[in-house]
């Protein structure tokens, strides 16, 4: 083999094959930005309480607009300021999400045998990491466009499915979905689905390989050396 | 070499057959062990050599340029992936596949310029594995290739074929030597270099965001391909059914497991009078 033919090979297969390290990766990143987007707050910087009754796609569309906005005109945002994204996404982003849901869903059964004390640890961890993996996508992909799609509910659904597409030029548009659950404190994200990869369902081998293998406990015991890791690194 | 490449497909079509489909993305990696010996390979190469020339990539070479190579390569897939779409009967695709080709190799300067997508001709992403897939040839087993990272049995031959179809191929195999061979393996050897680049701030999340990260990758990219092969609507799982379906369908052994650990008082205890 040639290097040309070596060369075509590798990169004729970057979302075939050679994807996996990579273009998934890379859906990731640009989904979990869009996340970080998407379920962002408004840029005031008291927030404005958000009404119970909004819509889901009119909640997502609304503050994703805002905040795209608000990271375009925020040089700190942009390069990365450790203390104003983790602002950003403590006083915007969290609010949005239904993490419990989230963590219930990724541990499937396993969930139940938690005691109520270990559901507490185990949802407190599991949303620190993701909120560690979010501030780090926070700076990229800040001039894509995203674009929504209608939403396909009936009037009395509960749980709905937004649609959106993230669109560069020269590459597929990437879809974005939020897996979304109707609360008491109005419509929560409990999924993030990019390109179809879910990351709920992404960490769901782990969890269950690891509760099958050390326990509930053996679980938190993973995500907090995780977190603590990632702290000691963030550090450096 | 070729030769080479034939036995190494039957062997993987093979072994595909042998273990057929399974749901789980656990039951579909029946060679987990040797999978990951190659996961950490590729990691390594990566990290050594992949990653910092990317690197160096990314940071002397203006934007505009390498939009440039990802383009002009690009363009060339269209012409694949217009002839899978025709291969899954998507007569709409391939036309609109052909067009971004005839588009932007004339208004695009050869390539250099997407400006099919400009004028509202999406890029698709289709391949032959997915083409197969539509004919109804099942994944098979998950397979981490050499270099080339995540695979099915099913994906991993038909790559092979993608390759020898390559359009360029004929041109870079017999131009003389000197005249186009050079600016094509040029061209290609920037392609890959951009294509690792592109990807170099995910993978920095793909480090933060997963446990486990041959699992997440494998499991990600099982979804990924799932998603592809349906064109971004695969039959939706419930949220609900999805919960209950992955851990207590083959998960006898997981929950009995999870009782012998588990908190007595939240051990199921309906069956015990």
């Amino acid at each position: 083999m040639n290097p040309a033919s070596a060369a075509f090979l590798y990169g004729r297969l970057r979302d075939t094959v050679f994807s996996g390290h990579a273009a998934l990766a890379r859906v990731c990143s640009i989904g979990i930005l869009a996340g970080v987007l998407a379920v962002g707050g408004a840029p005031a910087p008291v927030q404005a309480a958000i009404d119970p009754d909004t819509p889901p796609d009119v909640l997502v569309k609304t503050v994703s607009t805002e905040v795209i906005e608000l990271i375009r005109n925020d040089k700190d945002l942009q390069a990365g300021d450790a203390r104003k994204v983790r602002d950003l996404i403590e006083t915007r982003i969290l609010p949005q999400f239904d993490f419990s849901r989230m963590t219930a869903l990724a541990m499937g059964a396993s969930w139940r045998r938690a005691t109520p004390e270990q559901q507490k640890d185990l949802v407190e961890q599991f949303r620190t990491l993701l909120v560690r993996t979010y501030a780090s996508g926070v700076t990229a992909y800040r001039d894509q466009v995203i674009e929504f799609k209608p939403l396909r509910a009936k009037p009395g659904d509960t749980d709905v499915i937004v649609r959106s597409e993230v669109k560069r030029s020269g590459t597929q548009p990437v879809t974005i979905d939020y897996g979304m659950g109707k609360t008491p404190d109005g419509w929560k994200v409990y999924d993030v689905i990019i390109g179809g990869v879910s990351l709920v369902t992404t960490y769901r081998d782990t969890f269950v390989q690891e509760v099958r293998q050390s326990g509930v406990d053996g679980l938190i015991r993973m995500l907090s050396d995780k977190n603590r890791q990632l702290e000691q690194q963030a550090r450096k | 070499m070729k030769r080479g490449m034939v036995i190494l497909a039957a062997c993987v079509l093979l072994a595909g057959c042998a273990t057929g489909p399974g749901s789980r993305a656990a039951g579909r990696d029946p060679f987990e062990s040797v999978n990951r010996a190659v996961f950490a390979f590729n990691d390594t190469f990566d990290r050594h050599l992949a990653q910092p020339v990317a690197r160096a990539w990314v940071d002397y070479v203006p934007s505009i340029l390498r939009t440039g190579v990802r383009n002009f390569l690009g363009n060339f897939d269209d012409l694949l992936i217009g002839a899978n779409n025709l291969l899954q009967g998507k007569v709409h695709e391939g036309t609109s596949d052909f067009m971004r080709f005839v588009i932007n190799s004339t208004f695009g300067l050869g390539g250099l310029l997407d400006v099919a997508s400009e004028a509202r001709l999406e890029k698709h992403n289709e391949d032959l594995g997915q083409t197969l897939a539509t004919w109804g040839v099942p994944d098979g087993p998950y397979l981490v290739l050499p270099f080339l990272g995540p695979s099915t049995a099913r994906d991993a031959p038909s790559a092979f074929l993608t390759y020898v179809s390559y359009p360029l191929r004929p041109v870079a195999r017999t131009a003389e030597p000197g005249t186009w061979r050079a600016p094509f393996n040029t061209a290609t050897g920037l392609y890959l270099l951009e294509t690792r680049a592109e990807l170099l701030q995910a993978g920095s999340i793909l480090d933060n965001a997963a446990l486990d990260r041959y699992r997440f990758v494998r499991d990600a990219f099982i979804q990924r391909r799932h998603s592809l092969i349906h064109d971004g609507n695969p039959p939706p799982p419930t949220p609900a059914e999805d919960e209950e379906d992955d851990v207590l369908a083959p998960g006898g052994p997981i929950m009995a497991k999870v009782d012998d650990n588990g908190d007595p008082a939240t051990a199921p205890s309906v069956d015990q009078p």
